[in-house]
């Protein structure tokens, strides 16, 4: 495929999920555009991945690389519904791939969780990490004990962010306004609280392991949690449990630890949110003590009728993304995704012609950014099929561009981006950190812009 | 720190790491794959991807396994990279019968 043959498809979404897609259609021959509601793109990997977890933001440097490509196009600051219909964008493309991930959070669906004091992990995680929807959010960290529910790596994440010293974290990429709210922090106890056991927990290995090499905080566990019954234990010799298995063995290794440092990582295991109450605020956290019944792999939490209270001023709740409906395209409440048939989206059972998934959106909010990769690399696979030897009919990225001008929108491109990766690293070098983010648009916009008269032009293909 | 691919992919060389990893790291030479400790990331998304629990974080490495950290990082950066999926070896699935892995 060359020419004015290539393939026109559009990308919506910048994070993992996007790019492997575009990676594969664009060794695929297709002339690819990314479009990006913010003028930042990466998506997770800036908005998610924790800062001090820095070797992972380096496949930034991979999607940088994909970006280079002379048949692909950022529009940064061009966002589905707003600027552009998916109407539109599916009459200017051969084919459209919706990669937008997963961007808000499962509730907890128990009372007194909207109470000052319980936020999302996402919230937090989005705030600390300077996303422009959550840089004026407030998190009142001036109590002494703090409980996540969830056990998962976001779960981990946040009980690292809160157990570390200001100091360690200063030479990291967090927000220079999270890091001065941090060091206010009184929080010395955080709880991890999971509703199944330690055989069912949905951290990594990886994760798990860093909050038994937390310089400041001990781990704190109840013996009782780590004798496992029989299904637990066959779970655990399961090649389906390897994992687990693994995660169980450093669980272990958190058992008996002497009490050393000021602050501690309390794990509960089998406690299932009841209620958080308080009379102006979260004073405190409910549990259901369970108990696991059902097959291997099937287990559920069942309540005993023990209740177990926390003492806490702070909640985070992390118990999973959910993915947000687009206007015009098929979408699963119930599962927060787009049904699709190994890629291809699904209306009503039938496809609906030159729409595609990847990502979160696609089959869920799971996975680290790699498992993205072979998604995306299914997605592109069933599009090719799809295409077969018909040939282009798209008018592609002159369209687009075309009816963006037409409504005063102006795309950031790559090269813009740059700019606005530039003045972030040197404004984080000033401080001895790899970046400091711009939190508004209005400042990505300014930097991205910047001396505007010599703002290359979007290069045309 | 990094993760490496231990002998299991030997005979095997399924390739289904190569899909799921972020970076392009594996490498790869007729009998199996290596990864290159310069580019890995260490996210394990590679681990569970296996159908024959070749890949491991250097942490979790018996002694005897210890040998691989060497032969990862000397191999991978003389051979191509493996980024798309090949079909396993010939020998593959009787390999991971024999491992009891199937």
């Amino acid at each position: 495929m060359a020419g004015s043959a290539a393939r026109k498809v559009a990308v919506v979404g910048s994070g993992p999920s996007g790019f492997y897609a575009a990676e594969a259609l664009l060794e695929a021959g297709a002339e690819v555009d990314m479009l990006e509601r913010l003028p930042t793109p990466f998506g997770l990997v800036r908005f998610g991945v924790a800062p001090d977890h820095p070797k992972l933001k380096s496949v930034c440097q991979n999607f940088t690389q994909i970006a280079g490509h002379e048949r692909f196009a950022f529009f940064g600051n061009v966002a589905l519904g707003r600027d552009v219909t998916i109407d539109e964008l599916r009459s200017f493309y051969d084919a459209v791939v919706i990669a937008s991930g997963a961007s808000t959070d499962r509730k907890l669906g128990v009372p007194g969780e909207d109470l000052p004091g319980s936020w999302s992990a996402t919230e937090f995680v989005s705030w600390y990490n300077g996303h422009p929807d959550f840089r004026d959010r407030s998190f009142d960290l001036s109590c002494e004990a703090a409980v996540i529910v969830g056990h998962g790596n976001v779960a981990i994440d946040v009980c690292r962010i809160l157990l570390k010293s200001v100091d360690e974290l200063r030479r990291t990429d967090i927000c220079a306004h999270a890091l001065e709210a941090l060091a206010e922090s009184r929080i010395r106890d955080v709880h991890l609280v999971g509703r199944r056991g330690p055989a069912q927990a949905k951290w990594t290995v990886k994760e798990l392991r860093e909050i038994g090499m937390l310089a400041n905080a001990d781990v704190v566990l109840d013996d009782s949690d780590l004798a496992l019954g029989e299904t637990c234990e066959a779970e655990l010799r399961d090649p389906r449990g390897v994992a687990a298995a693994q995660s169980v063995k450093i669980l272990r290794t958190f058992q008996g630890r002497p009490r050393e440092r000021a602050r501690a990582v309390h794990l509960h295991f089998n406690l299932s949110p009841r209620a958080l109450q308080g009379d102006h605020c979260v004073e405190r956290a409910l549990f259901d003590r369970c108990r696991l019944s059902g097959g291997a792999f099937a287990q559920v939490a069942q309540p005993t009728g023990e209740t177990v209270a926390l003492e806490t001023g702070a909640v985070f709740r992390s118990v999973g993304y959910k993915g947000v409906a687009t206007d015009g395209v098929p979408f699963d409440n119930r599962s927060g995704a787009i049904p699709h048939e190994r890629g291809r989206v699904m209306d009503r059972g039938e496809p609906a012609p030159g729409l595609y998934v990847a990502g979160w959106i696609k089959r869920g909010p799971s996975g680290v950014i790699g498992v993205n990769r072979a998604c995306s690399l299914e997605t592109v696979a069933t599009m090719l099929a799809d295409f077969a030897d018909r040939p282009s009919k798209a008018p592609g990225r002159a369209a687009l561009r075309t009816s963006l001008a037409a409504r005063g929108v102006r795309p950031v491109d790559f090269t813009s981006w740059s700019r606005i990766d530039a003045a972030e690293v040197e404004a984080g070098a000033a401080q001895g950190k790899p970046r400091e983010k711009f939190t508004a648009v209005s400042e990505m916009l300014a930097a991205a812009f910047a001396g505007a008269t010599s703002v290359p032009q979007p290069r045309c293909a | 720190m990094t993760h490496v691919v231990t002998k299991n992919c030997q005979a095997c060389r399924f390739t289904d790491c190569v899909t799921v990893c972020p970076v392009a790291c594996f490498h790869g030479d007729d009998e199996r794959l290596y990864i290159d400790p310069e580019v890995c990331v260490d996210c394990s998304a590679c681990i569970p991807a296996c159908p024959v629990g070749a890949i491991k974080d250097e942490f979790d490495l018996s002694d005897d396994e210890e040998q691989w950290i060497r032969i990862n990082a000397a191999r991978a950066p003389i051979l191509p990279v493996v980024r798309a999926k090949q079909p396993p070896l010939p020998t593959a699935e009787a390999r991971r019968s024999e491992l009891g892995l199937n």
